[in-house]
């Protein structure tokens, strides 16, 4: 989606990271020496079934757990396992659940200024403003920072979700599955949020999901995984066009198929509900 | 908080669980205008009024010293929920500390808190409690002291459960990848969502604690004479039965009203602040 990709080096780096989970008796490697690179300003997506580790790769970008082998690397320098806050701000997160991600006890404002505080970002007074603006950002009228979570729709949970993370001012934003659990014009309006705030804050994405329909929507370059490994990368045309891996093949085969009569309906509709 | 308030008075049970703990909790603070006969708290003797049945103006009846029992039940309940107040201002934040220190942070913490949990709850809490009081000597104090001895760790584990489920959700997760500390995590984050547990309990628990205070002092273990107390008024009044019926019944009377009342309340609680979401 995104042409003007100028700054070439890389923000985010991933050597020859593996992770192997101990079950009981036996080793499962879950990321089996994967290496990837982001760009700044870029949407990288990474895309694989459940299990094919691509949350265990997202984990350990974070710095949920650490990889067992290999290493990460933030503007070149190496992420320790332990991280520290300045390291903790450039990487955030947006998770899956905004039912779960939010706390249903603390007000918006309170979850946003948590972020503000941990990181002493403004002076006291200013933080108000701050998470105002913020709210804003993402689309939503500033005084939803005096409601609860449970006042709120799915879709402006994962707003508030997506402002908490901003309010950090960090590098990467590592997305895992930001829309799966919303519905599809909900969806839609976040995807196109996510892209404005990429551009604005030129911002590098990670966006783990299955969906390969979001995936169009978004992202610049796809890294597919399959089992633990990294079996395919490639700019997102490329992917869709002429994908070279079996395995992409059959996760693009799996993509429903919408026919041009479905298609003439779904622009009406979609006239009609922007119009509306 | 009005919501609650609707809900509570739209069960019948709830009401009456209202009613019975609005009850004692009134007598208590205002037995000083409600007691027919102040001075019967203490060390009073009445010759000319001794061991009667229930008559006016002594309703439920005069002690063997002549002392108003009405009276001395009002004055009891005020040593009673005095105590409860007492012992749960000590042991919820104790148990609360430990409970979520051993759930949120695991590894040793865990092991070692909820072990030395485990070790208070597997003692009878009226065994520990008497041997407490067996130790020290028998006030109102020592009385605290071993009751709450023996009621942290319930808090302790109850806080530790809610804990690990709600350190699984995501919001924990996201404070942790902002950056909080974990005294905020715990005690910001987490432990507004064990509040309805614990408020639940704490309701269910000053019946209780008045219950086993009660038991102490009917063992002849807790608040001394002149002072009056529902376990020992009926631990006295049981060596007069059936006789001087007036002796054991109210007194138990009291201590029922009072622990049903706060179980009424508690279970209401429980059903309304489960389904607050």
């Amino acid at each position: 989606m995104n042409d003007a990709v100028a700054d070439l080096r890389p923000v985010v780096e991933a050597r020859n990271v593996s992770k192997i989970f101990l079950t009981g008796t036996h080793e499962v490697k879950a990321l089996d020496s994967v290496s990837l690179t982001a760009v700044r300003g870029e949407c990288l997506a990474i895309v694989g079934e459940s299990g094919s580790g691509k949350t265990t790769f997202a984990n350990m970008l974070l710095g949920i757990y650490p990889p067992s082998t290999g290493e990460f690397f933030l503007d070149g320098e190496l992420l320790p396992a332990r991280r520290t806050l300045p390291l903790r701000r450039s990487i955030q997160f947006v998770q899956q659940n905004p039912l779960s991600s939010l706390n249903p006890r603390r007000m918006v404002g309170a979850s946003l200024r948590l972020a503000l505080n941990v990181h002493e970002i403004g002076d006291r007074p200013g933080r108000k403003a701050r998470i105002g603006a913020l709210l804003e950002e993402v689309g939503l009228p500033a005084d939803f920072a005096h409601r609860y979570p449970s006042a709120l729709s799915g879709g402006q949970r994962q707003r508030v979700a997506i402002a908490r993370a901003l309010a950090c001012e960090p590098e990467v934003l590592v997305l895992d599955e930001p829309t799966s659990a919303l519905d599809v014009l909900v969806q839609a309006r976040v995807l196109k949020l996510l892209d404005e705030l990429r551009q604005r804050r030129n911002l590098t994405y990670v966006f783990i999901t299955h969906d390969l329909g979001v995936v169009r929507n978004i992202a610049d370059r796809v890294a597919v995984f399959e089992r633990g490994r990294l079996v395919e990368q490639a700019p997102t045309e490329t992917i869709f066009e002429q994908p070279a891996n079996a395995y992409t093949r059959s996760l693009i085969g799996a993509i429903p198929v919408i026919t041009d009569d479905e298609e003439a309906l779904r622009r009406k509709v979609m006239e009609e509900t922007s119009a509306g | 908080m009005r919501r609650t308030l609707s809900i509570l008075l739209s069960n019948p049970l709830s009401v009456i669980g209202l009613i019975l703990v609005g009850t004692v909790v009134f007598s208590a603070v205002f037995a000083d205008l409600i007691a027919p006969f102040p001075s019967h708290r203490g060390a009073v003797v009445d010759f000319t009024n001794f061991n009667q049945p229930p008559h006016w103006p002594n309703i439920f009846g005069t002690d063997l010293v002549g002392r108003d029992v009405f009276s001395r039940i009002l004055y009891a309940y005020r040593i009673s929920l005095l105590l409860g107040v007492v012992v749960l201002a000590i042991a919820v934040p104790i148990g609360v500390t430990v409970g979520l220190a051993a759930g949120y942070l695991g590894g040793w913490a865990e092991f070692i808190l909820m072990r030395l949990t485990d070790v208070f709850l597997s003692i009878p809490p009226l065994v520990l409690a008497m041997s407490v009081m067996g130790v020290l000597e028998p006030t109102l104090t020592n009385g605290m002291l071993a009751v709450t001895t023996m009621w942290w760790p319930w808090y302790a584990r109850l806080v530790y459960n809610v804990t690990r489920s709600e350190a699984q959700e995501g919001y924990v997760l996201a404070a942790e990848i902002i950056g909080a500390s974990r005294l905020h995590i715990m005690f910001r984050e987490i432990l507004p969502n064990c509040v309805p547990s614990i408020v639940t309990k704490m309701t269910l628990d000053l019946g209780f604690v008045i219950l086993i205070a009660s038991s102490l002092s009917f063992l002849g273990l807790g608040v001394q004479a002149p002072t009056p107390d529902l376990g020992s008024m009926v631990a006295e009044g049981g060596n007069y039965l059936p006789d001087s019926w007036w002796l054991t019944v109210f007194p138990s009377l009291a201590i029922l009203i009072a622990v049903f009342g706060f179980n009424l309340l508690g279970d209401a609680l429980r059903q309304v602040l489960g389904s607050d979401q």
